[in-house]
């Protein structure tokens, strides 16, 4: 009976360190790259759905990933979040922080335990000691990239309707600064220079009391597509011809993908987006095991011309459906 | 000769007292039905806006991009500009006249609507004349859902209106987020268009009319029913009301339901001006705008007597207020504090204080001085 009893627990023991070390073997073995991503819920805008989906298809399994990841627009709840996935063991944790404050404590604590920290979209107020990089937007250039297109068209004179979004959101401010330029250096002429707040009726409107009163305007510069749509709007109700050989250049911002396919119909210039996808940045940057000379990395900002745009560039950079 | 002229000067008088009566009398019956405040800021509107530029009421006529010959120019901005306005005005005129307060989620429910009627036209692989009217129909039946919701809350556990609709306020945009998911949608589709801005042939907006039927429905409601009676009786006092056999929860229900149907309208009128659904901007702010239009148009914001016809042309004159300082180039981030402004002088110009002013002055003007420094003598 003792016999059996010896042989059992020897048995026994066997069986575990047999599935120990298979455990062991399968974790060595998967050699699949820890990410804990910490972002904005995808509801807060359709920028922000982009980039979730971006986030979701470079860091797939089939590319070598192991990804989770957690949404909110509080920053406390990014906080706790970052923590566990810290305790979780990721080796790599991407952050675009709701807030730009209260982060020091959890990138020290990533910092002692190894976790190597990766800033997307937003900045936060830290040492850059604490974080690898910070692959982000710049607003201002994306409004640069834009003019200097609309330059590039060498009008004859150019008299602009400038419709802004929410006064004193970043990408109105970038976007409004480099057309602002052009008007304080009287290249170009402000026939008037309105908020819409992003809404489109209200950019409809403005378009509309600007036709209604006579004066003459050949661009319309909107600082996102819906605003642009309500503006195109109010021309076609007016019979004024738009986009490519119209007597209008149109120029929206976001990229989504029904306006992207206004113009490929001709229909509108030019649509110019602060691009959501730093995904594939970090990938590399993680792929390559550098750390970039400078930290912050400015991701390329996209704009499409009406001429040169293709279906291709729709389904790749186009946002929504 | 001197008698004749003594004769001709008398008669002159008299015509002119009569002349002066009559303008009184009109005054005053405007005055006392409440629609003399939306009247006259309309016509100050119009005075100023010819003086500042006497073109600005020109009415055109030119082609659109579609090939249509339609009528274009300010004044058809304006009308066409306050359509989703002036239907939320005539719901929100019913439900404060009811129940005493103001539903201040027609915003966020219209975003619903409108979601709600996109989804459907996105539903459908063609759209169709057939598709439009299910869409409509089904955006109709959620904006009444909610609007059950919020009368239910009002009615039966006799929250605060405004309270009770705060609730939607705040979660309404999102619920419109989760119908159709985040970007932008867009449908696009000649019907679409149609109703948004012209029918083929026809040079009025579409939204024009749409109004015009809204106003013509409400007229038959009230010309066939005994809505407005009972909608009075529950607003002045509730109790009694019911003590002479009139449900008057059942009023206060109706009436935030009827207000569901103008604020699906709206919605779907504001989803086919553009013929895109953006949840977070559809009819942003114009809860305000329509209790705006309601307290222009004469009526008392506490309930009881309601005047239709004023709360329309208080939405108007709120829209001519608008594209007037657009006209003049005013900065839309001041645009809100200009138009403070004139409400809060029109309301002080409505207050009963003023009005009771106004209103002995009026008689004095009636039946000349005489009486009125007799009645001096007696005090």
């Amino acid at each position: 009976m003792r016999k059996y009893r010896s042989l059992l627990l020897v048995g026994l023991l066997v069986v575990a360190s047999l599935f120990v070390l298979t455990a062991c073997g399968k974790d060595k073995g998967d050699g699949k790259i820890k990410i804990g991503v910490v972002n904005n819920p995808p509801s807060e805008s359709g920028y922000r759905e982009a980039n979730v989906k971006d986030m979701e298809k470079v860091f797939s399994e089939a590319n070598g990933y192991d990804l989770k990841t957690f949404y909110s627009d509080k920053n406390d709840d990014q906080l706790q979040a970052a923590k566990g996935f810290i305790t979780d063991g990721v080796d790599y944790l991407l952050i675009s922080a709701a807030e730009t404050t209260g982060w020091d404590d959890v990138l020290k604590e990533a910092k002692e335990a190894g976790v190597k920290v990766y800033l997307f979209d937003r900045k936060i107020n830290v040492s850059e000691s604490l974080y690898e990089a910070a692959v982000i937007s710049d607003m201002a250039k994306e409004g640069e990239t834009a003019v200097n297109w609309l330059l590039a068209q060498n009008l004859p004179e150019y008299k602009v309707i400038h419709i802004q979004g929410a006064m004193g959101s970043d990408a109105q401010i970038g976007r409004t600064g480099a057309l602002d330029a052009q008007f304080a250096s009287g290249k170009m002429k402000k026939v008037v220079q309105q908020t819409a707040g992003w809404d489109e009726a209200e950019a409809k409107k403005i378009v509309e009391s600007v036709i209604n009163s006579g004066e003459d305007f050949n661009v319309i510069y909107a600082e996102n597509d819906g605003m642009a749509k309500g503006a195109v709007a109010a021309l076609d109700e007016a019979g004024i011809t738009h986009g490519v050989d119209g007597k209008v250049i149109v120029i929206g911002f976001d990229c989504n993908k029904w306006a992207l396919r206004e113009l490929l119909a001709k229909k509108w210039n030019y649509d110019g987006q602060c691009s959501p996808f730093q995904a594939q940045i970090i990938s590399d940057l993680i792929k390559s095991g550098k750390t970039p000379a400078n930290k912050i990395i400015i991701n390329e900002e996209k704009g499409f011309d009406a001429t040169t745009i293709t279906q291709s560039d729709i389904d790749t950079y186009g946002l929504g459906e | 000769m001197k008698e004749k002229m003594k004769a001709f000067f008398a008669a002159f008088l008299r015509l002119c007292k009569r002349i002066g009566a009559f303008f009184g009398r009109v005054c005053k019956n405007l005055m006392d039905g409440g629609m003399a405040i939306p009247i006259i800021a309309l016509l100050l509107l119009v005075v100023f806006n010819l003086i500042r530029d006497p073109g600005f009421f020109g009415i055109g006529i030119q082609h659109n991009n579609d090939g249509n010959v339609v009528l274009a120019g300010n004044i058809i901005s304006i009308i066409n500009g306050a359509s989703e306005l002036a239907i939320l005005a005539m719901g929100m005129t019913l439900v404060t006249a009811a129940c005493g307060g103001q539903d201040i989620s027609v915003g966020a429910a219209a975003a619903i609507a409108g979601s709600a009627f996109v989804k459907v036209l996105k539903a459908s692989s063609s759209i169709s004349g057939g598709t439009v009217v299910l869409a409509f129909v089904c955006s109709c039946i959620v904006a009444m859902i909610f609007a059950a919701f919020n009368g239910t809350l009002v009615a039966v556990f006799k929250i605060q209106p405004m309270i009770a609709t705060l609730i939607l306020y705040t979660c309404g945009r999102s619920i419109a987020y989760w119908i159709n998911g985040g970007a932008t949608p867009t449908v696009s589709s000649p019907i679409i268009s149609g109703i948004g801005s012209f029918i083929p042939g026809i040079p009025v907006p579409t939204p024009v009319i749409i109004v015009a039927i809204m106003t013509i429905l409400f007229g038959l409601l009230f010309r066939f029913t005994s809505l407005r009676l009972f909608t009075q009786s529950v607003g002045v006092n509730g109790s009694a009301a019911r003590l002479n056999g009139i449900n008057s929860t059942f009023i206060k229900l109706l009436s935030f339901i009827i207000l569901g149907v103008c604020v699906s309208v709206a919605g779907c009128i504001g989803v086919s001006r553009l013929g895109l659904i953006n949840h977070e901007t559809l009819l942003i702010d114009i809860e305000m705008d329509a209790i705006l239009a309601v307290a222009i148009g004469g009526n008392s914001l506490g309930g009881g007597r309601f005047r239709i016809s004023g709360s329309i042309i208080g939405a108007y004159v709120i829209q001519m207020l608008t594209i007037t300082l657009y006209a003049m180039r005013v900065s839309s981030t001041d645009v809100k504090a200009y138009k403070a402004i004139v409400i809060i002088l029109l309301v002080v110009i409505g207050s009963p204080v003023v009005k009771e002013k106004f209103g002995k002055f009026m008689t004095r003007l009636v039946h000349g001085r005489k009486r009125v420094s007799a009645k001096g003598a007696e005090e």
